[in-house]
């Protein structure tokens, strides 16, 4: 859509239903029909997976949920990226969780060993301090995931005294501001905080109409 | 999945029994929830919850309707609540898109709690494509409502004195057999489904539509949050009903930032 200087403006779609979606969901649903949705939705599901103190894997914290007072989360490459550089090493922190997911756009890697390339979720401890976990999420996380990744791994934590920190970036573009987005201050920080969060926040809140979507939103 | 604010009216604060519920359908141009912005804004109304849902994309930003630096730092997500006791009003406003295959388990819940809570009756805001219209609907008024037959028996008659039009009915196979005739809503989201499910479950929903276009929605959203007032009167008509609906502060920059000066 143009607007009345000729730039374009990206507008998403508005109508909620697509017309065809809900046509072909009109139709009686076969056996083969369930079956395939069934594959497909196991394919898409999430898996975290959490090495525990004696060392063995586990995939269900139901009955020890992780005690943790600080809980970082880095989404996408650049958050990720500034994580490896000035706070991850081998010494201090060490990993104690992976999610496993596969979508359209990527397939988390297997080994815990990764490159900055690579698409993967990890969490670390730091070992100085087992309350402080960090989650480093390079991969895409699909809309119809981000509230099983939300579930899945807030669900095995502690939630009371837990303090929750999410590093994320947006391009510069997409920030609405009266202003041309040429003479922004650099590093460009914003943040979004809940009425809970007591402390003192290091840089301005973001104001309307700017909004964060996806999986730091979730 | 409603989920009330931890506010000193507690569970008082989510109590709508006998109170009306109006809806947007995240239809074309977005004019439901458009209006739906006005009324929250005009009227001034208290968030009194939220919805938990994995149907809708998830989003976050500051207080949309903010007008002072003091209460600007609120954080709003993608459906929230909004109540008016005084005048029996209960808002939902849905932000955000749905997530594919997730809109019929959100109509499914969203009925239920409308039955749970007791609500009066609903009015869905929508809007329906502009070029699929008729010969016939090109002329006169874009505004159309829908009435389930439970509400039909209970308001049928203003309608009539307000001399408001119904959606039509379009035959199902056009061309072919004009006599079957069946409701379409080109581009209103959830809106049919919502309609026919209600008229099953005998709930009172109205459903008041504007067909429109993708583009500048403002007047669209003027319009149609007009239309609503004409019949449940929620601020005072005067002849010029467009200036006494507020603006929130979240509609600005909707068609992208100011000019860099580096241009000229």
């Amino acid at each position: 859509m143009a607007t009345f200087f000729g730039e374009v403006v990206v507008a998403p779609s508005r109508a909620g239903v697509d017309d065809e979606e809900s046509a072909e969901e009109a139709r009686e649903e076969t056996l083969e029909d369930r079956a395939i949705r069934r594959e497909l939705e196991k394919k898409r599901e999430i898996d975290v997976l959490w090495t525990l103190k004696s060392g063995a894997s586990a995939e269900s914290c139901a009955e020890e949920p992780l005690v943790c007072s600080e809980f970082i989360v880095a989404i996408g490459h650049n958050a990720a990226a500034f994580l490896s550089s000035f706070i991850l090493d081998s010494v201090c922190w060490e990993v104690v969780g992976a999610v496993k997911l596969w979508n359209e756009w990527c397939r988390t890697s297997n080994t815990t060993n990764v490159l900055p390339t690579d698409s993967f979720c990890l969490f670390y401890r730091l070992i100085s301090d087992p309350a402080v976990l960090l989650c480093q999420c390079s991969c895409y996380v699909a809309e119809d995931q981000q509230f099983q990744w939300l579930e899945k791994v807030f669900g095995c934590m502690r939630k009371e005294g837990l303090q929750v920190t999410i590093l994320s970036t947006c391009p510069v573009a997409d920030y609405k501001t009266q202003e041309s987005t040429l003479t922004l201050p650099s590093p460009f920080l914003k943040a979004l905080k809940t009425k809970e969060y007591k402390e003192q926040v290091c840089c301005p809140l973001l104001e309307q109409p700017n909004i964060v979507r996806d999986l730091p939103a979730a | 999945m409603f989920v009330p604010c931890e506010r000193g009216g507690g569970s008082a604060s989510s109590d709508f029994k006998g109170f009306t519920l109006l809806v947007p359908a995240v239809s074309v141009g977005n004019v439901g929830q458009l209006a739906i912005d006005l009324v929250i804004s005009t009227l001034n109304m208290t968030k009194v919850g939220y919805f938990y849902t994995d149907c809708l994309v998830p989003m976050v930003g500051n207080n949309p309707y903010a007008t002072a630096e003091e209460n600007s730092v609120e954080l709003s997500i993608n459906a929230e609540v909004y109540s008016l006791p005084s005048k029996k009003l209960v808002v939902l406003q849905i932000r955000s898109p749905f997530i594919k295959n997730k809109y019929r388990p959100f109509c499914q819940t969203l009925l239920s709690w409308v039955k749970s809570s007791k609500c009066a009756r609903v009015v869905l805001l929508s809007s329906s494509h502009a070029y699929q219209r008729n010969d016939e609907q090109l002329l006169g008024t874009p505004l159309r409502y829908l009435l389930t037959p439970d509400l039909e028996k209970a308001v049928g008659g203003l309608m009539q004195e307000l001399k408001w039009k119904e959606m039509e009915k379009v035959a199902a196979y056009p061309g072919i057999n004009d006599s079957e005739k069946v409701l379409h809503i080109p581009g209103g989201g959830i809106t049919k489904l919502l309609f026919t499910e209600s008229c099953s479950k005998g709930i009172q929903m109205a459903v008041l539509l504007k067909f429109c276009s993708e583009g500048d929605n403002i007047p669209d959203a003027f319009a149609l949050v007009n239309y609503l007032n004409e019949w449940l009167q929620i601020i005072k008509s005067e002849v010029n009903t467009s200036s006494q609906w507020k603006i929130p502060s979240s509609w600005r920059l909707l068609f992208g930032n100011g000019l860099p000066p580096a241009l000229f």
